[in-house]
């Protein structure tokens, strides 16, 4: 039995079922194939987290995320600066206590390089509904090329517990037509 | 070095130690290891209830039509649930296989009685001291206590003083096998439970060392002699400790079910080589999951992750899956053996569903591959874990592993420790036998709704979905408030079958009937466990029942996996 001690001294000479060495078998080339395939869709997929980041001063990225929301402001949502970038542009997104600053006007099929970072604690960035989902470190500027596939107003949640007001942390990506498309 | 060791064994060898015979399994335990492990255990339970209690309260506050409890009171005692129930309750049931896999299994005296009490008082004053530090305030910080966000220093001290004592608790473990050999208590090598539990054992030390060269460090930032710690080395280091000290619950509760399977129906293991490579790799492999928690951060490489996550092409989920064919093949073996050969499923139909110990462990290993482990290989794949990193599916699938699988496993193995350790019958067997029905029901409701709500987006460890008081608002699907009500039901169901667990235990340890020899047990154990001299692998065996029970498994696996993937592929292109 389990909790007794092998019958046979040399156990580990015994023959082995061929069901157990067919599973094994089985399970063994199901995690190969798992393992490839992530490696696989680095080249055959089209969502790939970036691996292309920079440590940073906190508040010197807070300075970035100002000077862009400044830049390319166009009006105000809820009280916060709404920024339209030109398609390629590299724009800023700002994780702080408790907002995902500032709102973002992108066009759909266009790419963005999109910076990430926080001001002061950890966050997570959570882009409802579509349901894309990346960890924000403070010191850490992570940036991501992002392509919107879809029209239409995109929430952004908090999904890293950053303190009291975390549930009161959101933000909003707006995405539209491409201009002249429709 | 040889020499001291063996002088120490031989000191301590002097003390008288006091053995009874177990009348129902032969075994000689050591009265000394037998009070440890009822003290581990009692504590153990203690603080299910107490962590089992504030899951309850935590669950009801996500439910957005009870929202029971104030947004302070929410994360506090989130933070306070994790480390009861996570840390305290599943690491002092542990210890208490520890004690029992290596005393009790192998007929041996502890090491060190009297260290074992000091291990139990420091594990005591650290999980007091954790729930102090967090009903203070100013320490709501979540389980992780992820910085730049600190909490007071008595919180981080709290883990540290619980994790030495746990430590030298595992050193107890290990110096009862080096007395066990040294006295030839057992012949050969140590039986596959204690194998499994040396398992546990092993990843136990590399986790306890890890949450000290993280702690440490931490604790002395909180009081202020270190300027900074770095939030993505801090995860890094943290999870090495958080994520493995789940791979000792696996090793610990697969050993369990070997167990249970050995001591209710006689099953021997189907080959002792391939379960002990089993074992063996979760030793090799399953350390590197703390990766599991890093695929959506910031400068950490695609080449790491996909190494680390995939515990090295997947050898450790290979170690799990043989367990999921080894250990219901063992139980057919057993029961075919037994005399229900009929068809490809009397064994199962005819298996001892009554009896709470084979139930729990059976639904326990049914639910934690279904549900934990399938979940976990999706969500440790590097890109799907964009989908739901940080969703209520992360807590969805870990109360698939340590709620409906550990915590499950455990109860179960506490029906056996209830009679043959402290040596009472069981108190109101009717509720018990329902018990392992009623709380795996509720495990499952709870891992598979908060996973169905963190595929609809809903965040982990949030006090309002509704996002009430947002400037900009914000509105989630129907569909998540209806996983989130179906998941507070759920929770009253795993908080009604908790409680009865709690209740039979404490009532059983209380007003139990003292059992003397000749007692006929209220659930019986397998004849063969009467005697140890039926052993060894079990020879040649047809177990048509088993393939096709694992060929379902492999088939839902495989499925899932791809279905994740068609959600992935249809999310905005990201580089």
């Amino acid at each position: 039995m389990a909790i007794t001690s092998p019958e046979r001294r040399i156990w580990w000479n015994e023959p082995v079922e061929r069901v157990e060495l067919i599973w094994a078998g089985v399970a063994l080339l199901w995690g190969l194939f798992m393992f490839f395939f992530m490696i696989a869709w680095h080249f055959i997929g089209g969502q790939n987290l970036s691996n292309e980041a920079y440590r940073v001063v906190p508040d010197a990225y807070v300075q970035k995320v100002e000077d862009f929301a400044q830049k390319y402001q166009v009006r105000e949502d809820s009280g916060t600066p709404v920024a339209k970038p030109p398609a390629g542009v590299d724009v800023y997104l700002l994780g702080r206590l408790w907002q995902w600053w500032p709102v973002l006007e992108l066009e759909k099929g266009q790419s963005y390089r999109l910076h990430l970072s926080a001001a002061d604690w950890q966050h997570g960035f959570s882009l409802q509904p579509t349901n894309i989902n990346i960890q924000v470190h403070p010191g850490y500027e992570h940036i991501i090329t992002l392509t919107p596939t879809e029209a239409g107003e995109f929430g952004i949640i908090c999904n890293e517990f950053c303190g009291i007001g975390h549930h009161t942390m959101t933000g909003k990506i707006i995405v539209v037509d491409k201009q002249g498309a429709k | 070095m040889s020499t001291t060791f063996d002088g120490m064994v031989s000191t301590i060898r002097d003390k008288t130690t006091t053995f009874r015979v177990c009348q129902y399994t032969g075994l000689k335990v050591d009265v000394a290891a037998q009070r440890l492990i009822i003290a581990n255990a009692v504590a153990a339970v203690v603080f299910l209830a107490v962590g089992g209690v504030m899951g309850l309260m935590v669950a009801l506050t996500r439910w957005p039509a009870v929202h029971l409890l104030p947004a302070e009171w929410f994360y506090l005692i989130l933070t306070a649930h994790g480390g009861n129930v996570l840390l305290f309750w599943i690491i002092f049931f542990e210890i208490a296989v520890l004690y029992f896999a290596s005393a009790v299994l192998l007929n041996c005296r502890l090491a060190a009685p009297k260290l074992g009490w000091l291990a139990f008082l420091l594990m005591v004053a650290g999980g007091i001291a954790y729930n102090v530090a967090v009903f203070q305030g100013e320490s709501t910080v979540m389980f992780t206590s992820y910085p730049p966000m600190m909490a007071k220093p008595l919180f981080y001290i709290s883990l540290i003083v619980f994790a030495v004592g746990a430590l030298i608790g595992v050193g107890l473990f290990f110096a009862t096998l080096a007395v066990a050999r040294a006295e030839g208590t057992y012949e050969g090598s140590i039986p596959l439970v204690t194998f499994g539990a040396l398992t546990a054992a092993i990843i136990a030390v590399f986790t306890l060392v890890t949450g000290a060269i993280i702690l440490v460090p931490t604790f002395l930032w909180s009081v202020g002699l270190i300027r900074e710690i770095d939030p993505l080395m801090y995860k890094l280091v943290w999870w090495a400790m958080g994520h493995s000290s789940q791979q000792i619950n696996v090793s610990a509760h697969v050993a369990i079910w070997y167990a249970i399977g050995a001591l209710v129906l006689g099953a021997k293991p189907l080959s002792e080589k391939v379960s002990r490579t089993a074992f063996f790799l979760y030793i090799l492999f399953l350390q590197l999951a703390s990766a599991h928690h890093l695929m959506a951060e910031p400068g950490i490489s695609s080449e790491w992750k996909i190494v680390n996550t995939s515990y090295m092409m997947y050898l450790a989920v290979l170690g799990s899956m043989i367990h999921g064919l080894t250990v219901p093949g063992s139980i057919e073996a057993a029961q075919r053996r037994n005399g229900f050969n009929k068809g490809v499923f009397e064994w199962l139909r005819k298996a001892p569903w009554g009896n709470p110990a084979f139930a729990g462990m059976f639904l326990s290993l049914v639910m934690f591959g279904f549900i934990g482990g399938i979940s976990g290989v999706v969500l440790g794949t590097e890109q799907l874990n964009l989908l739901m990193h940080n969703t209520l599916y992360v807590p969805g699938h870990f109360h698939g592993t340590v709620v409906a699988g550990t915590t499950l496993a455990f109860m179960a193995g506490t029906y056996l420790v209830l009679p043959l350790i402290f040596q009472r019958e069981i108190v109101w067997p009717k509720l018990a036998k329902l018990q392992p029905y009623l709380f795996g029901a509720g495990a499952a409701g709870i891992s598979m709704f908060m996973m169905g709500a963190g595929t609809l987006g809903a965040p982990r460890r949030h006090w309002d979905i509704n996002f009430t008081d947002a400037v900009i608002s914000f509105q989630h699907s129907p569909g998540v408030f209806l996983m989130m009500a179906l998941n507070g039901i759920s929770a009253i169901l795993a908080a009604l079958g908790g409680a009865i667990f709690v209740l039979v235990v404490v009532g059983t340890a209380l007003f139990g009937r003292k059992i003397g020899p000749g007692h006929r047990l209220t659930f019986p154990l397998h004849a063969g466990a009467r005697t140890v001299a039926k052993y060894g692998s079990e020879g040649t065996v047809k177990l048509p029942g088993t393939i096709v029970l694992v060929s379902i498994f492999f088939l839902a696996f495989v499925l899932y996996y791809f279905v994740n993937w068609k959600y992935l592929s249809d999310l905005w292109l990201f580089r």
